[in-house]
């Protein structure tokens, strides 16, 4: 077994060297996250935004089961789609088990609650003169919910922060519904899965590594836009 | 504001060409085959050698026996290779799948801690060995996840009498590298086929104990899914790719394929 020190100082080796497999697995992870952040982002928000802004019969129900559906485990999003998208499932003719949008779907459904259970929050601690400003300033509701949007960006931004960093580390759903399949649907977390059964502990470190710097980095230059948007603010 | 405006508009257009370009146009199968055939290495190995005689891309998807044979029943593959004789004729039998040959064989060994406890390497027999581990109460690392080595495993137990009930028999449930790990770590006794077992050996605290009982021979058959029942599958590429394998070309790159000197798996294809 190598030491502790020598394997984390290969892996870097290896990320720096550019290694085209390990960098690949690290793309796909990105483009699967990123595009089920996009097509989920617009929906959630505005479910947010609606549950914040309207009184409607059942609205309670819908904030607690949303609110539930942020326990739910990877895993179970995972199987509950297999079975779906499964051949012997339902949408099993749209073929796509095993495949990114397979993924997609379900890191969607995974970040969905999160995204519209923060978001509701940031819209219901937001001032509400300012949607009341606004129509009072002839916006039409479009227009108020954009200056809402504008006005709590940085709680919003926090939201789309956090959601990224649950799907992007998630293990359980992307590794049924992808399977782990090299140059396709291998991403960093099944990679690591499935090196770290290799006792290939080197690579599993590394891809690691480039969640953590991620991680680092996204939460860094959150905090720093939203201290400096305060001295912004301050300043004026 | 602006800057910010345009970063965004594109990173998302760069997201949506990454994602449109990893949809592969090319001809392409997909193969569900057990774990003891990815982690030593011996897939890739093959589909280095299948690239230059064919464009078909062979997607991989490593699971238990189990799993794969189910995989393939609901059509979700276009093939498997597995290594469980008896789940393997059921499934050729209540017609999931079709074409069965007979690919490579290795052997499954014992495992355990180097002090060896048990005196497992004491034993003419598998069944001998086993029942040391399991009357002087050790560790045991069972798959537990109906793989083809699980299964082997309680044929095995089955033979003595009984499906093992004593204190150190632990199921993992999870693939032969991350068992044999968990073994490693615990100090305790093994089944592994002997590939993954050569493949990760250096990286274990764990010594050969028992093998060479022809009750341990590990025979692996590939197969394609029914087309009567699934239709969409691409049979013709999956019957290439499976023809290649008992080919003499393919059965010559098995036979070539080596870990620190050693076959690992011996070819079998009449």
């Amino acid at each position: 077994m190598n030491d502790l020190w020598t394997t984390c100082s290969t892996a870097i080796a290896q990320l720096l060297s550019g290694d085209p497999q390990l960098w690949g697995i690290v793309g796909v992870s990105f483009s699967v996250s990123a595009s089920a952040l996009l097509i989920a982002l617009l929906p959630a928000l505005s479910t947010g935004f609606m549950l914040a802004y309207f009184r409607f019969p059942g609205r309670w129900a819908a904030i607690s089961v949303l609110n539930s559906l942020l326990a739910v485990p990877t895993v179970v999003v995972g199987l509950v789609l297999y079975m779906l998208l499964s051949r012997a499932g339902p949408l099993g003719d749209l073929n796509l088990l095993f495949t990114r949008p397979a993924m997609i779907i379900g890191q969607i459904l995974l970040c969905f609650p999160l995204l519209v259970a923060m978001s509701l929050s940031a819209f219901q601690a937001a001032d509400h003169r300012v949607l009341e400003t606004a129509k009072t300033l002839g916006a039409n509701p479009w227009q108020a919910f954009v200056t809402l949007l504008f006005e709590v960006r940085f709680a919003l931004l926090a939201a789309v922060v956090t959601a990224f960093g649950r799907i992007i580390a998630e293990v359980g759903s992307a590794m049924m519904v992808g399977g782990n399949i090299l140059h396709h649907t291998r991403n960093i977390t099944t990679a690591i899965a499935l090196e770290t059964g290799k006792g290939e502990f080197v690579q599993g470190v590394a891809l690691g590594i480039v969640l953590l710097v991620l991680a680092l980095t996204l939460n860094v230059s959150l905090g720093w836009m939203q201290s400096h948007s305060r001295v912004l603010r301050h300043g004026t | 504001m602006k800057h910010l405006q345009l970063l965004l508009m594109r990173s998302v257009l760069v997201t949506v060409l990454i994602f449109v370009s990893g949809i592969a146009l090319a001809d392409s199968i997909r193969l569900a085959t057990t774990t003891s055939t990815y982690n030593s290495g011996l897939l890739d190995y093959l589909l280095n050698y299948y690239a230059q005689v064919s464009d078909t891309e062979v997607q991989v998807i490593s699971v238990g026996t189990g799993k794969a044979l189910r995989m393939g029943e609901n059509g979700d593959v276009d093939l498997v290779m597995t290594h469980a004789p008896s789940a393997e004729a059921r499934f050729v039998d209540q017609g999931f799948g079709i074409e069965a040959h007979r690919v490579m064989y290795n052997d499954f060994v014992l495992v355990g801690p180097k002090e060896d406890a048990a005196n497992v390497s004491g034993a003419q027999t598998v069944t001998d060995g086993l029942s040391l581990i399991a009357a002087s109460n050790k560790r045991f690392i069972s798959r537990g996840d109906d793989s083809g080595t699980h299964k082997k495993e309680l044929q095995l137990w089955q033979h003595l009498g009984a499906l093992p009930n004593f204190d150190g028999y632990l199921e993992s449930g999870r693939g032969m590298g991350h068992s044999l790990q968990m073994a490693s770590e615990m100090g305790a006794y093994a089944m592994t086929d002997r590939g993954t077992w050569l493949a990760l050996k250096d990286k274990l605290e764990l010594t050969l104990v028992l093998e060479g009982d022809p009750r341990l021979l590990n025979p692996y058959q590939v197969m394609l899914v029914n087309p009567k029942r699934h239709s969409h599958a691409n049979i013709n590429s999956a019957r290439e790719f499976a023809q290649w394998l008992v080919s003499s070309a393919g059965q010559e790159a098995i036979g070539n394929f080596r870990i620190n000197g050693e076959v690992l798996f011996v070819p079998s294809a009449k």
